[in-house]
């Protein structure tokens, strides 16, 4: 079934009886071409791209619990392309370019808003930095725009320029970077998946992987054995959980980020804005709630939730640039567990094991990669080679020394 | 979080700065005939456990002592609090 206007103005005057499951509920066949393991936004695009550019037939994507209950719909919903590296730049750029015609690439709404995104700069070596970064943005084709203090004045009065500590001395917009419904990319790229054939299984449980002679045939689940010619990782945050299980170690920790969303407030803050001086990010979603974060708690944990030293921080950083928030209520907070990667960057590579691929370490940059990741990590399953824009996210970069590291931080994820 | 610091007592953890796997604690021999590949695993490769942690914790606001701390990832919850150089010198190091 077609999503449209018509359809919409049609199911309201019948009573909206003719409105099915956004996909099949199906039980585990015996063997596919393809295992999917991670039925997040990753893994479903991963399962889209797989049938629709490369129109693979039976693809599996197995998920442990529900279609949009991991991280897809527990992040802060910001997608941009604003990255320094070459290694980084257009794989993002090109993930940007994906969002503009996703709407209309699997007829779901997903209410893709260009609203904008702004990252201040509070010191002249940071204005450097912007520039500098700026410029590589504009020569992997991507938008960008150094402003000076005045011109934000003017588009966000409320900020607060003259900071003692930390005035606002410019600042680096990317007018094509916004927000996007997180919910709705898992739900249509599902059904869109879907529609191609895809085998969407809720509920599976991958317990384990059957690796004979340095060769993965398939996957243990819950709901049993499923043999698989290539079999796919794609669940970070739990990476090293799942990847334990075939005994691999990984350039990875897992560690928790919190998000917070107010109260619906009437709509106050046009675009995403990025506090340059602490770490703070804030956007206000189409409910009218502020929506915002900050650093990582800084420990291993997987408890999906944070402590309160972290919520004092963010809430510092938000009180620095916009005081006008100080009576605003919080209304809900949460946390979500990153693959922290030891140079901030991710990996899209096959592993060791023949016919085993991984797709993790997105750091808590993976919601706005998520098309391109799935359509590079297709690329990779159906032809064995890496995307031409994904090459540089290789498991061997660390021995051989090609850190992707955007911040300079080395292996510490904690500070990724 | 509040870790026991074997010396100071309950301390609040946001006192400690976060140094990874305790693990890092056995640097590999520089000299092995491959001890490229062992400083690589060293470096860049961490066993990353749902459950029991060992790990290291520095108490950079306070009195600047390394301690290994158990802790289980799932639920956060702190089991054993040792000083770093207690652990090292029982297995042998720092004479």
């Amino acid at each position: 079934m077609r999503y449209s206007g018509l359809r919409v103005l049609k199911e309201a005057l019948t009573g909206h009886k003719g409105w099915k499951p956004a996909w099949r509920d199906v039980a585990p066949q015996a063997h596919y071409d393809y295992i999917v393991i991670g039925g997040g936004g990753h893994g479903l695009a991963t399962a889209y791209y797989l049938a629709r550019n490369h129109g693979a037939k039976r693809v599996a994507v197995l998920e442990k619990g529900w279609i949009g209950g991991g991280n897809v719909g527990r992040n802060t919903t910001i997608v941009r392309s604003n990255y320094l590296l070459d290694g980084n730049e257009p794989f993002y750029e090109h993930s940007l370019k994906l969002w503009e015609g996703l709407e209309q690439d699997i007829n779901y709404n997903a209410m893709i808003s260009q609203r904008g995104i702004l990252n201040l700069v509070h010191s002249d070596a940071q204005r450097d930095a912007f520039t500098r970064r700026g410029n590589a943005m504009i020569l992997n084709g991507a938008d960008a725009d150094l402003l000076s203090t005045e011109t934000i004045q003017k588009r966000y009065p409320f900020l607060n320029v003259n900071n003692a500590r930390f005035p606002i001395k410019g600042g680096l917009a990317q007018y094509r970077g916004g927000t996007v419904r997180h919910d709705a990319v898992a739900w249509g790229y599902a059904r869109a998946a879907d529609q191609l054939g895809v085998d969407i299984i809720q509920n599976c449980e991958v317990t384990g992987f059957r690796i004979e002679g340095g060769k993965c045939l398939g996957v243990e689940t819950n709901r049993g054995y499923i043999k698989g010619d290539k079999v796919a990782s794609c669940v970070a945050g739990s990476s090293g959980r799942l990847m334990a299980k075939a005994s691999m170690r990984l350039p990875i920790e897992s560690h928790v980020l919190q998000a917070f969303v107010s109260e619906g407030l009437k709509p106050v803050l046009p675009g995403v804005i990025t506090f340059g001086a602490g770490h703070f990010y804030c956007s206000q979603s189409d409910k009218g709630g502020l929506v915002f974060g900050g650093d990582l708690d800084g420990y291993n944990s997987y408890a999906q939730r944070g402590n309160l030293p972290v919520v004092e921080d963010v809430c510092e950083g938000a009180m620095a640039i916009f005081p006008m928030l100080g009576r605003v209520r919080l209304l809900r907070m949460w946390g979500g567990i990153m693959d922290m990667s030891m140079d901030g960057s991710p990996i899209i590579d096959h592993t060791h094991i023949e016919s085993l691929y991984f797709n993790g370490g997105w750091c808590y940059g993976g919601f706005k990669a998520t098309p391109a990741s799935g359509w590079c990590y297709a690329h990779l399953l159906a032809t064995d080679t890496p995307h031409e824009f994904a090459t540089a996210f290789r498991f061997d970069r660390f021995a051989k020394g090609q850190m992707i590291d955007e911040k300079g931080m080395g292996n510490n994820p904690q500070l990724h | 979080m509040i870790i026991n610091h074997p010396i100071l007592g309950p301390r609040d953890s946001a006192e400690f700065t976060y140094m990874g796997d305790a693990a890092l604690l056995d640097r590999p021999d520089w000299q092995a005939k491959d001890a490229l590949l062992q400083f690589v695993d060293y470096g860049y490769l961490r066993d990353n456990p749902a459950g029991p942690h060992i790990e290291l914790w520095y108490h950079e606001q306070g009195d600047r002592s390394f301690l290994v701390v158990t802790r289980d990832t799932t639920t956060h919850e702190i089991s054993s609090v040792k000083l770093a150089s207690d652990v090292a010198r029982g297995r042998g190091r720092s004479k």
